[in-house]
């Protein structure tokens, strides 16, 4: 077990130096120039000329890859171009917002996904099923962007619930929080729950046509208590770390819903920043989302390896 | 008789506790989030909708374009143009209680034109040294005469900014900005929201009733009208044109609009690189038929609902400065291809056609395209994003490009960086010298009719050569609830926030 | 003994059934994945056949007619300059279908190899190969397209390019992890003993045993490059106007949601039958290539 994860936790290495390279290559191999947008409407040459060497624009670019990697294990990670505040504060500012947004969205996701699944399983080949997978399948495939503005449109234009937009941070006033990032929770959640009704439906479809379950309803248990008690507690396992995988990716911005919900996470701070070109913002704020979203992966492998006797051999 | 001090000071408190709990507070939707909140270093055009109520400026303009006091009370240019005297408004303080006077404006002057980074130098450039007279006057020393400099001192190379903070500050200045404005700088939080607060020592205080404004920028056009027509916020910026219907139907919204200082046009590639070899770019005649191919009244119909106005010249048809005998000319299929003809054309003309994303400049570039296949010309749209597109008009590599123009007060801010050979904005890579001497001599006389006069014959001559089309004017629109009033809308698209009233 | 006259009247009555038709008898028998199959069909039809199936040409203005609710004479409406949605919908099939196609054919066409040589060599090919699969794996893939697809330049080509490289980690990862499962199979075992070189076992004996978990993953990474494809069109990276896409469609009719909600209904339905038949399709074929589906 240890050798196990001290394997993988070696493993990381690599895989954050590919991850820094690759996102510091991407910001550069953009075209246009972050000083040509930054310098004002008037794009005065002189001011341009002074940006390029306040940014260290004009050095060659392995060696600003170096001041940027040396910056980060210092704890510096740069400073936005646009606002010149540090990326770390942009960061911990909008973190608890991406966290809420995520955690709302896992659980409606898990709500619609298991309960759709189990529905699915048990029920399997009929009309429930149909029904189930169609109603977990239109989350994946409905664009998120469509759905985002088709549901303002709908619950605030028209109905007026909801608000439009905007975000209220849960410790001002945790009802207005809710209402705010509802809608764009439910946006996200929707294309979760399906790939969670999946798996849910494989995984206890798997444990109810096992020997052990037959075994259950020989005994003559009831079956409501079989579902629950023995199919589904087996099946959370492979869902639960379903879930914290996509929790990471949630993390990493869920950038078209942002935008238009105007919630001010990670996904609209990255998205702006990659068309501003401000370089610091874009490749700070992937590092740390790369980086969290590879550890959730790891603790997710852990825990899946513990709780699976077979796999530890 | 103690009861009774006791009821009447429980009644005093309580009747202090219900007004101050009675602040009205206006929120107001951003279409971007801002940019550092620094005068000095400070781009966007959405940063000076916040500006305007947080930092005065010397002087500021009104709806027709006149300049008129704000920190600064009157103006004085010497004979020769090269020294103008300004006097400054006393009893003025800034929003941390420092003086406002003649040093400090100096000092605010001074950090414009030589703070590294700083956006104003070229808006400053003609000024070499300010001069401090005596405690409410200074004198700016030109290195040469320069009628717009007045106008730059209605923007932000006019701001003030309290000497104390920004020396403390330095360029962190922008996260804390202490100026002298009606409202004192609250808290920021990016991408979110700006929060400012009633500045009690403001000069003209007793004209100030709302307690606190909060921007908040939303991204999204049809987003930001929502939230207003539900009540999430006050007043919006920058509503589209097609949703002026929408909101002059709803009772409790209303619409405030001013036509814009600046244009929406296409550059043609004329000289910048070797794209400019084609037809368009090597004949002024194939240009002059683009243009006529256009019919700007139904561009403007189609796109905007005839909401903005069709225009040929750097500045609106409504401005003082626009040249009458040169008039919008109707669309002309015939003669558009006459001069097609004349050119030596044959066959059909093609042209890369830049096109910044945005869905409103890309319905105007479907609809040009439309009309130009009609007179030969294919114009082939390839949609750039806006940092992409700058390096390219930079760089030359395009052959027609729309470009917006935001406007400046004065209308050697919508000229010169763009026509004079080798400017900044010169993306067509535009040379005559012709153009470049009047360019010069319009800024030497601060009589208007003067420079009206040398703007005659150039207009004639950018007429003709055509490198840039003029396409139309916006109107600045504003929608706003109805129970805000006071509200007017100046050409310049700045949100004024003093007189305003919130029920 | 059981000699060849006994047998050959049997064969009549017992059908033996290649895998394929295997496969397919398990697929058409639910209806989800024949749902899926039938719209797709009805896809690749207008796709095909949009010039005689469109009522207008698609990139016709019509100034008069601009944002008209659908009507007898526009069945779907008119967007923002006056084109036929109908007709805009029906061209605009092409480019999401393509995009589709190719993006993951793209993908499929770096990811499956790297992905057979990861797997089957091991050691430091496939320690280097995985790091840098799990690297773009852990950026957001939307970043990734974006920057990709500003970086070639915008076109419905470039985007393809885009979206197929970014799916690229996927297939390899997959590919990898059946190629790790199959190779301990002890019929590889028996082909190398008896001399076949590594590059024909990949090929004639581990391929086709981990080809369908690659359909199955194919069919859905369809579903999801067609969203991919509409939101770069909606972020103005995609297909080039005035030529239809169905996430350019999106992007206009943004701003007329009050006004005319009719130019967003119509290409999102669009987006989502088709993306759900995928989906369909990729669900049916996992379930009917399971060996323990009768």
């Amino acid at each position: 077990m240890l050798k196990f994860v001290g394997k993988r936790l070696l493993q990381l290495i690599p895989t954050l130096f590919f991850v820094s390279v690759l996102i510091f290559s991407l910001q550069q191999l953009l075209p246009g120039d972050p000083a040509l947008v930054m310098a004002g409407e008037e794009r005065d040459p002189q001011v341009i000329e002074q940006i390029r060497k306040q940014y260290r624009l004009d050095q060659p670019l392995p060696l600003q890859y170096v001041y940027w990697v040396k910056g980060v294990f210092s704890g510096n990670l740069g400073e936005s171009m646009r606002v010149k505040e540090p990326v770390l504060n942009l960061i911990l500012e909008k973190l608890p917002v991406t966290i809420q947004l995520a955690s709302m969205a896992i659980i409606i996701a898990l709500t619609i996904g298991i309960s759709t699944g189990v529905v699915a399983a048990v029920k399997k080949n009929t009309v429930w099923d149909y029904a189930a997978n169609v109603f977990a399948l239109w989350g994946i495939s409905t664009p998120n962007f469509w759905l985002g503005i088709m549901l303002i449109f709908l619950f605030s234009v028209q109905l007026g619930w909801l608000p439009a937009s905007g975000y209220v941070r849960l410790r001002d006033n945790w009802e207005a929080s809710i209402t705010a990032t509802i809608l764009p929770a439910f946006v996200l959640g929707n294309a979760i729950a399906a790939v969670l009704m999946r798996h849910t439906r494989s995984a206890m479809l798997q444990v109810l046509e096992s020997d052990y379950v037959r075994t259950a309803r020989a005994k003559g248990l009831l079956e409501r208590r079989i579902i629950v008690r023995h199919a589904l507690s087996n099946a959370l396992t492979p869902i639960i770390t379903l879930s914290a995988l996509e929790f990471g990716t949630l993390l990493s911005g869920a950038v078209l819903t942002e935008q238009i919900f105007t919630i001010p996470g990670f996904g609209k701070l990255v998205v702006d920043a990659v068309f501003n070109r401000d370089y610091a913002v874009v490749q700070g704020v992937v590092l740390v989302t790369a980086t969290t979203f590879i550890i959730l992966n790891l603790l997710a492998d852990i825990a899946y390896h513990l709780v699976n006797p077979r796999l530890r051999a | 008789m103690n009861a009774l001090k006791l009821a009447v000071s429980a009644a005093l408190l309580s009747l202090a506790a219900a007004t101050a709990q009675a602040q009205t507070t206006l929120r107001i939707g951003l279409a971007e989030d801002p940019d550092i909140l620094d005068p000095t270093l400070a781009r966007t055009y959405v940063g000076r909708i916040v500006f305007a109520s947080i930092c005065d400026k010397l002087f500021d303009i009104d709806e027709h374009l006149a300049v008129v006091p704000q920190l600064a009370l009157s103006h004085e240019t010497s004979a020769d143009g090269k020294a103008v005297t300004i006097k400054l408004r006393p009893n003025v303080t800034f929003q941390d209680g420092e003086k406002f006077d003649a040093e400090a404006a100096k000092f605010s002057l001074e950090r414009h034109m030589t703070m590294t980074g700083s956006f104003r130098k070229p808006e400053l450039a003609a000024v070499d040294h300010v001069e401090v007279v005596d405690p409410l006057t200074i004198r700016l020393v030109l290195k040469v005469p320069f009628a717009p400099l007045i106008a730059q001192l209605t923007d932000r190379a006019g701001m003030m900014v309290s000497p104390k903070a920004a020396k403390a500050e330095g360029d962190k200045f922008g996260l804390h900005p202490v100026c002298a404005g009606p409202y004192k700088f609250v808290e920021r939080v990016a991408q979110d929201r700006i929060v400012v607060e009633k500045y009690a020592g403001y000069w003209n205080a007793k004209n100030v009733f709302i307690d606190r404004i909060i921007y908040l920028p939303i991204v999204d056009a049809t987003v930001r009208l929502a939230n207003l027509k539900s009540g999430g916020l006050d007043l919006i910026e920058r509503l589209l044109a097609t949703d002026i219907k929408a909101v002059r139907a709803d009772s409790n919204l209303r619409l405030a609009s001013a036509l814009e200082l600046g244009y929406q046009g296409m550059d043609i590639n004329v000289g910048n690189g070797d794209a400019a070899k084609d037809p368009l770019g090597q004949s002024a005649k194939v240009r002059q038929a683009l243009s006529l191919a256009i019919d700007r009244k139904a561009l403007t119909q189609v796109v905007f609902n005839g909401e903005f106005v069709p225009g040929n010249q750097w500045v609106s048809p409504e401005n003082p400065y626009y040249q009458k005998d040169f008039p919008v000319q109707a669309r002309d299929v015939e003669k558009a291809k006459a001069l097609l003809k004349e050119a030596g054309v044959t066959g059909r003309v093609s042209v890369d056609f830049m096109v910044p994303s945005g869905a409103e400049t890309q319905a105007v570039a479907e609809v040009i395209q439309a009309m130009a296949a009609d007179v030969g010309i294919d114009m082939k749209i390839r949609v750039t994003e806006f940092a992409t597109s700058l390096k390219q008009a930079e760089a030359g590599q395009y052959q027609a490009f729309l470009l917006a123009w935001s406007g400046r007060t004065d209308p050697d801010g919508n000229l010169y960086i763009f026509d004079k050979c080798k400017a900044p904005q010169d993306y067509p890579g535009y040379c005559n010298p012709e153009v470049d001497k009047l360019l010069d001599e319009s800024r030497i006389p601060s009589d208007p009719s003067e420079r009206k006069a040398i703007y005659t014959k150039l207009t004639k001559i950018l007429l003709e050569d055509d490198p840039k089309l003029y396409l139309y004017h916006r109107r600045i629109l504003i929608a706003h609830t109805a129970r805000l009033e006071g509200y007017k809308q100046m050409p310049d698209g700045l949100v004024r926030v003093v007189g305003l009233t919130l029920k | 003994m059981v000699d060849a006259a006994q047998v050959e009247p049997l064969l009549d009555l017992v059908t033996i059934e290649s895998p394929a038709m295997r496969v397919w008898r398990r697929l058409s028998r639910r209806r989800a994945p024949v749902f899926g199959l039938i719209v797709i069909g009805l896809f690749v039809l207008f796709a095909v056949l949009a010039p005689l199936i469109a009522p207008y040409d698609p990139i016709a203005q019509s100034w008069s007619l601009v944002r008209k609710p659908p009507s007898l004479v526009h069945l779907f409406g008119t967007d923002d300059v006056g084109r036929d949605i109908l007709s805009r919908v029906v061209y605009g099939t092409r480019a999401s279908l393509f995009a589709g196609f190719i993006s993951v054919s793209i993908a499929l066409s770096i990811g499956v190899p790297l992905g057979l040589t990861a797997g089957y060599c091991g050691g430091f090919v496939d320690a280097l190969l995985s790091r840098m699969t799990d690297a773009m794996l852990a950026c957001p893939f939307i970043i990734l397209a974006i920057a990709l697809a500003a970086f070639l330049g915008p076109s419905l080509s470039n985007a393809m390019i885009a979206i197929g490289v970014t799916t690229t980690p996927i297939f390899l990862r997959l590919t990898r992890g059946q190629v790790m499962q199959v190779k301990v199979e002890e019929y590889i075992e028996a082909a190398r003993v008896v001399g076949n070189p590594s590059w024909r076992i990949a090929l004639v004996h581990i391929f086709p045993n981990i080809f369908p978990a690659i359909l199955v993953q194919a069919t859905l990474s369809i579903a999801t490059a067609i969203i991919a494809e509409a939101a770069l069109s909606f972020l103005g990276l995609g297909q080039q106007p005035p030529y239809p896409s169905w996430g350019s469609m999106l992007n206009s009719a943004q701003r007329f949601l009050s006004n005319a909600p009719w130019m967003a209904v119509w290409p999102g339905l669009a987006i989502f039958l088709s993306v759900l038949s995928f989906n369909l399709i990729g669900d049916g074929l996992r379930d009917a290539l399971d060996p323990r589906e009768r």
